[in-house]
């Protein structure tokens, strides 16, 4: 049988180990664990979504004499949201490109776009809470609501702590340049945002579509 | 400024409870006091409070079950005498009291007692069964660690500082919603799971990230100990039903805080979707907990006969099994609430099949020791405690699987019976085998034989009295949850079950006596091959207790106990020359984050919110810092490692 050595064990483990780096960029084997590790959180979140989603489903009907939802939601307003979250999806497309090939200037660009047009989502969703409020429609007014703010807003979290993320990988790529690390980062925000991207589409075809038709 | 946060948060409006907080506020300082007292400090701060070193950690993990184990077990003994008291007198509790202690004792028992036990018999032993120096994130580890034990933490200042939960370590709503609770006690209960929550999820995608990337060459996943079979099924369900805990207790959190109506009964609210989504954790839970402690079992008996493993596959195959049922039968603990009769029927019947393969586990066990040559240790009575009280424990688990049985005992007593009956000798029995079987390897020194087999009695036998007793009254009629109970005839099994509980407080005093004894005859009981129980796994090849890198050189494994069969033929692993070894740097940031976690939800339970968005920046800063950090590792050289190796005379490795 093989005999281990230093030089060799790499690629051993590599033989044994198959399911291993999972379309990083990066060739680090560490940097590969941690995309794989961040795949299962993905799979934990999703979960969370999943559920909150079938708290949903089952209040909808639990209005309380209050507002139904094609009653309140915008599909205008949504269409937009959406259309920021996917084109901001595209935008981050563009940072990993250029960072993999070591744009790092362009890159930091397509960041800054990637960041307004998340942070123009967050706007928008926020004023319809607000608006939502301002006419008595807040969480508090019926079980539908409460199910659907807390829906809602748990995927505006995400997006908010995307864009904390997005302004720590932009410091890091400006203080420390496109290395290893960096980009082993840059790959795992990506994941997370493609994420949400995908969270959203979920909500607005159960939340918001259905209640304009 | 303080929120809800008064003076009248102090419990000066019972002796019974301000005697329980002078108890914690004393134990804190004692232990401070003798931390001082010997200068160790400096001590602690550089090899515990700061290190990524899975083997601490889990040792970390154990000390605090085990300090959760006398909180929680206080808990039990006092409502034991209580009812016992109530049918003479009032007894010396009020309702609202007992209560709490109630809710802390399960609460204490599953999510900070048995959970730690687990985690850190997991952490201490799933890299060195893989033949990994470390697990895959180190740091996270630490942080998962720093989060349980700030939620332990918010459990225990419950006691001193306003009141706990009332409503059960389940909190369902309507009682746990803001109406009927006003108080505190149900948000220590959501925030403390909470926060330990977090940690639970982010220590099993380490420890499944572990298994898949970090086992040694050779070793496939049909060669894995059947230990880290059951840690991967077990982490898998963390993975993919922790979420449903989450997501329960902030709805509800959501529910309290901005008086929204996800789960009241009125505004259109559902109470159902909590019984569902906790109990969507909930169930599950049981089998995170049990798998590991079957794995251990596992191990044990085919140690202690030895003997291999019998049906190796047979056990990989049922625990995967038993891992995809644990999801699909959580309606069984709610069949009395409203679902109709063929919604129980199908989650009845998927209740009764697990039965199946457990039962299969069951022989398997018995068929290892069948005509091996078994050591009658102290470490194998836990095993053969656990099948002869666990057969018991399924069978009235098949009960209540049967629906309109359940119907007439489902709030009684002898539901409190048979849930006991399958954690204590199921989990609990199994991690202290654990404990006996893996603390030379962690110590360097056994633990007292003698002192072990009476511990074993005092458990086996104070369950027996303790719990058998519970089945009767509940057949009797006895409901559980009962301050007063005014019925004479209930007395007689009462008094026997209190009498087991004492038998049980034996055990546990009996832990420390036998801690005692074995660190004072520690020369005695010392273990100088690394392997005193003839092992035949991997952790048994190297020195106890391990340095730090676990393995000095990565060794070569490609069958089941190849460590055993090495042993058997007289081959060696095949290890290369010894070579440079990268170790993760300590850091007091994962520490930090836990401290400013349990300031967090402090802040959330009475509502401080300026120091609760303080916190969580905190948390974030630090995230942050931390992220800057990209050389968190130092080397070891090949010739320090050498020395260090040659340090430990007689070991092989
Ligand atoms: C050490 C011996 C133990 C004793 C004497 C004991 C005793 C008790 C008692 C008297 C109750 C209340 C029964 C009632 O509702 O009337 C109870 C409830 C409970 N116990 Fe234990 N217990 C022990 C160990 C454990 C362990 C090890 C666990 C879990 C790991 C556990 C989990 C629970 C849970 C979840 C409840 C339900 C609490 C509730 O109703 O909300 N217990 N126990
Ligand atoms: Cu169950």
């Amino acid at each position: 049988m093989t005999e281990i050595t230093a030089s060799n064990a790499q690629e051993i483990e590599d033989k044994e180990h198959p399911m291993g780096n999972l379309g990083t960029p990066a060739s680090n084997a560490k940097h590969g664990e941690r995309a794989l590790g961040f795949w299962f959180y993905l799979m934990s979140d999703s979960i969370i979504f999943a559920l909150l989603f079938a708290n949903y489903e089952v209040l909808i009907n639990g209005v309380a004499d209050g507002p139904r939802a094609n009653e309140i939601f915008e599909i205008g307003r949504a269409a937009q949201e959406t259309a920021l979250l996917l084109l901001s999806s595209f935008t981050f497309g563009m940072i990993t490109i250029s960072a993999l090939s070591g744009k790092r200037n362009l890159a930091l660009i397509w960041l800054v776009v990637t960041f307004i047009l998340g942070a123009g989502f967050i706007v928008l969703e926020l004023l319809e809470f607000k608006e939502l409020i301002d006419d008595g429609h807040g969480p508090q007014r019926s079980g539908f609501l409460s199910s659907f703010f807390a829906l809602v807003a748990t995927h505006g979290l995400h997006v908010l702590f995307g864009l904390i993320m997005l302004a720590v990988i932009a410091a890091q790529m400006l203080s420390k340049g496109l290395t290893e690390p960096v980009l082993s980062r840059l790959y795992r925000v990506g994941l997370f945002w493609h994420f949400l991207d995908l969270i959203w589409i979920g909500i607005f075809s159960i939340v918001y579509l259905p209640g304009i038709l | 400024m303080f929120g809800r946060l008064s003076m009248d948060a102090l419990p000066l409006y019972s002796p019974v409870a301000l005697s329980g907080a002078a108890v914690t506020v004393l134990g804190a300082l004692v232990a401070v006091a003798v931390l001082t007292y010997f200068k160790a400090w400096g001590w602690l701060w550089r090899n515990y409070l700061t290190t990524v070193d899975h083997k601490k950690i889990g040792i970390m993990y154990i000390v605090l079950a085990l300090i959760m184990l006398l909180r929680g077990f206080f808990d039990a003994i006092m409502m034991r005498s209580q009812q016992v008291m109530s049918v003479a007198g009032e007894g010396y509790l009020e309702g609202d009291h007992f209560q709490q202690i109630f809710s802390a004792h399960g609460t204490i028992m599953i999510f900070f007692m048995a959970m730690p036990f687990m985690s850190g018999l997991i952490n201490y032993l799933l890299p060195l069964q893989v033949g990994a120096r470390d697990v895959a994130y180190p740091y996270m580890n630490a942080l998962s660690f720093w989060l349980t034990a700030a939620g332990a933490g918010l459990v225990l200042i419950s006691l001193v500082v306003g009141k706990f939960s009332t409503a059960g370590w389940t909190g369902y709503p309507p009682y746990s919603g803001i109406l009927r609770s006003p108080g505190v006690g149900v948000d220590y209960w959501i925030w403390s799971i909470f926060i330990s929550g977090w940690g639970t999820t982010m220590s099993a995608i380490n420890f499944i990230v572990t298994i898949i990337r970090r086992r040694a060459p050779g070793m496939k996943l049909m060669h894995m100990p059947i230990f880290t079979w059951t840690v991967l099924c077990a982490s898998i369900i963390i993975l993919l039903c922790f979420p449903a805990l989450t997501v329960a207790t902030a709805l509800l959190g959501l529910d309290r805080i901005f008086e929204m109506h996800n789960f009241t009964n009125e505004a259109g609210g559902n109470i159902m979707n909590f019984a569902n989504i906790f109990w969507m954790w909930g169930h599950p839970e049981v089998y995170i907990l049990v798998l590991p402690a079957f794995g251990i079992f596992s191990e044990v008996s085919a140690t202690f006969s030895s003997k291999k493993l019998y049906g190796y596959k047979h056990m990989v195959s049922a625990t995967a099994v038993i891992t995809i049922f644990s999801m699909l039968v959580w309606l069984h603990h709610f069949f009395t609430m409203g679902s109709s009769a063929y919604v129980n029927a199908v989650f009845g019947i998927a209740t009764m099949i697990i039965g199946i393969p457990t039962g299969l586990k069951i022989f398997n066990w018995m068929f290892t020791m069948y005509r091996g040559k078994v050591r009658f240790h102290s470490t194998i009575y836990w095993l053969l405690g656990f099948i002869v009280l666990f057969v018991i424990g399924g069978a009235t688990g098949v009960m209540h699987a049967i629906v309109p049985v359940d119907y007439n005992l489902h709030n009684t007593t002898f539901l409190v019976a048979h849930f006991h009956n399958m954690i204590i000798p199921g989990v609990l029995f199994g991690y202290l085998a654990g404990y006996n079987y893996w603390f030379p390897k962690a110590f360097g020194f056994q633990l007292d034989e003698k002192w072990g087999k009476r511990i074993f009695w005092g458990w086996f036998l104070g369950f027996i009295c303790a719990f058998m007793p519970l089945y009767a009254l509940g057949l009797m009629g006895l409901p559980r949850r009962t301050a007063e109970i005014y019925d004479p005839s209930f007395m007689p099994l009462l008094v026997v079950a209190f009498i087991g509980a004492c038998l049980v407080l034996f055990a546990i005093i009996g832990m420390l006596i036998q801690l005692y004894v074995s660190i004072k005859n520690r020369d005695k009981l010392r273990d100088t091959t690394g392997d005193p129980w003839d092992g035949r796994t991997l952790e048994w090849t190297i020195p106890s207790p391990p340095p730090e890198f676990n393995f000095a050189r990565v060794p070569y494994i490609d069958e089941i106990d190849g460590y055993a069969e090495a042993k058997r033929k007289g081959e060696s692993l095949k290890l290369g020359p010894y070579e440079d070894i990268e170790m993760p740097k300590s850091t007091p940031i994962a520490f930090i984050i836990g401290v400013i976690s349990f300031v967090a939800g402090f802040a959330a339970v009475w509502q401080i919110w300026w120091l609760f968005f303080v916190s969580l920046v905190a948390i974030l800063a630090a995230t942050i810092v931390r992220s800057y950090n990209d050389h968190d590792e130092y080397e070891i050289t090949a010739e320090e490692v050498k020395e260090i190796m040659e340090s430990h005379q007689g070991v092989s490795s």
